[in-house]
């Protein structure tokens, strides 16, 4: 199947072949799908949505519902996004503090006992990736979505290195240049999925981690080398 | 008075904590710096553009960060990041009154793109585990390049925030709206329109920021020292849903202001185009009882 041009519908029924019931709303969708006989909340977002305050606001919202009313049911994040809102108003309003809302709620679910994937299905971008999938306790992506903070032309506008430059190195190196196995291999993405996406859920969902383990991946996998050590060091030694 | 917004991240780091209490973690002798900016052959810093380290404040252990503006705009990137993960981490361990971070940043570090915002997660996976287990962390925000991208997440993570009318904290910077939606949506050259919508006397009257003081070394020690002494890190269903309610009634009430003016006038000041003009204290003064 071609996940290039998948939609939401498709991937609820990819998800969850023993139903799903999710409503849409606009960029925002949230409700229930069934992995493995059990009830997994759901929340996300379509067409790369951007992420303002009030799609943050309602995210979080929706995470809170889930902790009140639903204790311990496992969430998945199926957040489409090609970044934060960009404009004036949504820097007026705080939007950086409806992201950390957002994330705080998160939080408040994963030390409630709740199960967090994130599921990069087609785009995540910067900001709105920031607060959302990328702080589940696992993010997971599909081998055709797109991770990304900036394409290479911007960046190379930006830092005034050649494109050529960036593009040579970014063959070996997944430090800054966009895609998922980047993120894989630096840790932060814990597996690429593709084919049977039901049985990857429930094989995901089968195992509950809470603790921040991206940088000893990123390690293992060589993306990452820094990260791991220097943390450490700083963490147990002698000042 | 000692400007902070005009200080070197070490120069704040002293004239902040209690006199000779700084200890560095992985000093610049250390030399642990970026393998990626070298890779790129763009010049990299010995301590990657932040210190971090043990000290006191107000007679009280507590650890500190504080990021270097003048090494790329205090960017994240993965070493940089990581001293900060770790310096975090170190807190869960040690419990100490708390931790302060002197935060000056323009978001993730783009020649490492990638590993800075991993790393920012990071940070924020850890600033938030730590206030989990009671340990306060407490923002300022004062220096020449603001608090944006990723760190401005941050800020809003930490127990308080505590600003000067200089210091800046949002998420895009106003150049990158500029430059990605044009001039008319928000012209970064336009000073006034940037301080006032992103500058400390609108966070503070939002309430983003807990407090504002003057640009002056010593009251942002004094207002870090209050802020340690009444922080009760509370990250509970019954706190999130309070601050859930807040920024709903933000929406409703602001939504359809098209400047911080039109916010101000609303909170019930008669001449809110006065505000910029005022000192911290005065501007204290007046805003009391009015913030948001």
């Amino acid at each position: 199947m071609d996940t290039q041009t998948l939609d939401a519908e498709t991937l609820f029924d990819r998800l969850f072949p023993e139903g799903h019931a999710i409503t849409r709303d606009g960029l925002f969708f949230s409700g229930t799908g069934t992995s493995a006989g059990r009830s997994v909340a759901v929340i996300g977002s379509v067409d790369a949505a951007p992420i303002g305050v009030e799609l943050a606001f309602r995210m979080a919202g929706e995470v809170l519902a889930v902790v009140r009313d639903h204790p311990g049911r496992p969430i998945l994040l199926l957040v489409d996004t090609q970044g934060q809102r960009l404009s004036h108003r949504d820097e007026l309003l705080g939007i950086n503090g409806y992201m950390a809302h957002l994330a705080k709620c998160l939080a408040l679910a994963r030390n409630t006992g709740h199960p967090i994937l994130g599921l990069v299905w087609s785009q995540a971008v910067s900001g709105g990736f920031l607060a959302s999938s990328l702080f589940a306790d696992r993010c997971f992506a599909l081998k055709e979505a797109e991770v990304r903070v900036m394409n290479l032309p911007a960046m190379s506008r930006i830092t005034k290195i050649p494109l050529e430059r960036l593009e040579d190195l970014s063959k070996t190196s997944p430090v800054f240049a966009p895609g998922v196995e980047n993120y894989w291999r630096m840790g932060a993405i814990e597996a690429l999925w593709s084919g049977n996406l039901a049985r990857e859920l429930a094989a995901a969902f089968s195992t509950h981690e809470t603790a921040d383990r991206r940088r000893a991946r990123g390690a293992e996998r060589g993306g990452r080398r820094l990260a791991l050590d220097v943390a450490e060091r700083v963490r147990h030694g002698a000042p | 008075m000692t400007s902070y917004y005009e200080a070197s991240a070490r120069e704040r780091v002293a004239g902040l904590l209690d006199a000779g209490s700084f200890i560095e973690i992985l000093p610049p002798q250390e030399r642990v710096m970026s393998p990626h900016l070298l890779q790129l052959d763009t010049p990299a810093a010995f301590d990657d553009g932040i210190v971090v380290g043990e000290g006191r404040l107000g007679g009280r252990p507590i650890l500190v960060a504080a990021q270097e503006g003048g090494f790329m705009g205090g960017a994240v990137g993965e070493v940089h990041g990581a001293k900060l993960t770790g310096l975090l981490e170190r807190a869960l361990d040690t419990r100490p009154a708390g931790v302060i971070l002197l935060v000056e940043s323009g978001g993730v570090r783009l020649h490492e793109a990638n590993a800075g915002l991993i790393a920012v997660s990071e940070i924020m996976r850890a600033v938030l585990a730590l206030r989990g287990a009671g340990v306060p962390v407490i923002l300022l925000d004062g220096g020449q390049f603001g608090c944006f991208g990723g760190m401005g997440i941050v800020a809003r993570l930490c127990d308080a925030v505590i600003m000067s009318e200089e210091g800046r904290l949002g998420l895009s910077g106003p150049e990158v709206i500029e430059t990605t939606c044009g001039v008319e949506e928000f012209d970064s050259r336009d000073r006034a329109l940037v301080w006032r919508t992103v500058g400390g006397k609108h966070r503070y009257l939002l309430g983003e920021a807990a407090e504002i003081v003057a640009d002056d070394m010593a009251a942002f020690r004094a207002a870090a020292i209050a802020a340690l002494e009444h922080a009760r890190p509370d990250l509970s269903l019954a706190a999130l849903e309070a601050e859930h309610a807040g920024l709903g009634a933000r929406i409703t009430r602001f939504g359809a202001c098209r400047d911080a003016l039109d916010i101000w006038r609303d909170l019930g000041f008669e001449a809110p185009d006065r505000l910029p003009l005022l000192e911290a204290d005065a501007f204290r003064a007046l805003a009391a009882g009015r913030r948001a």
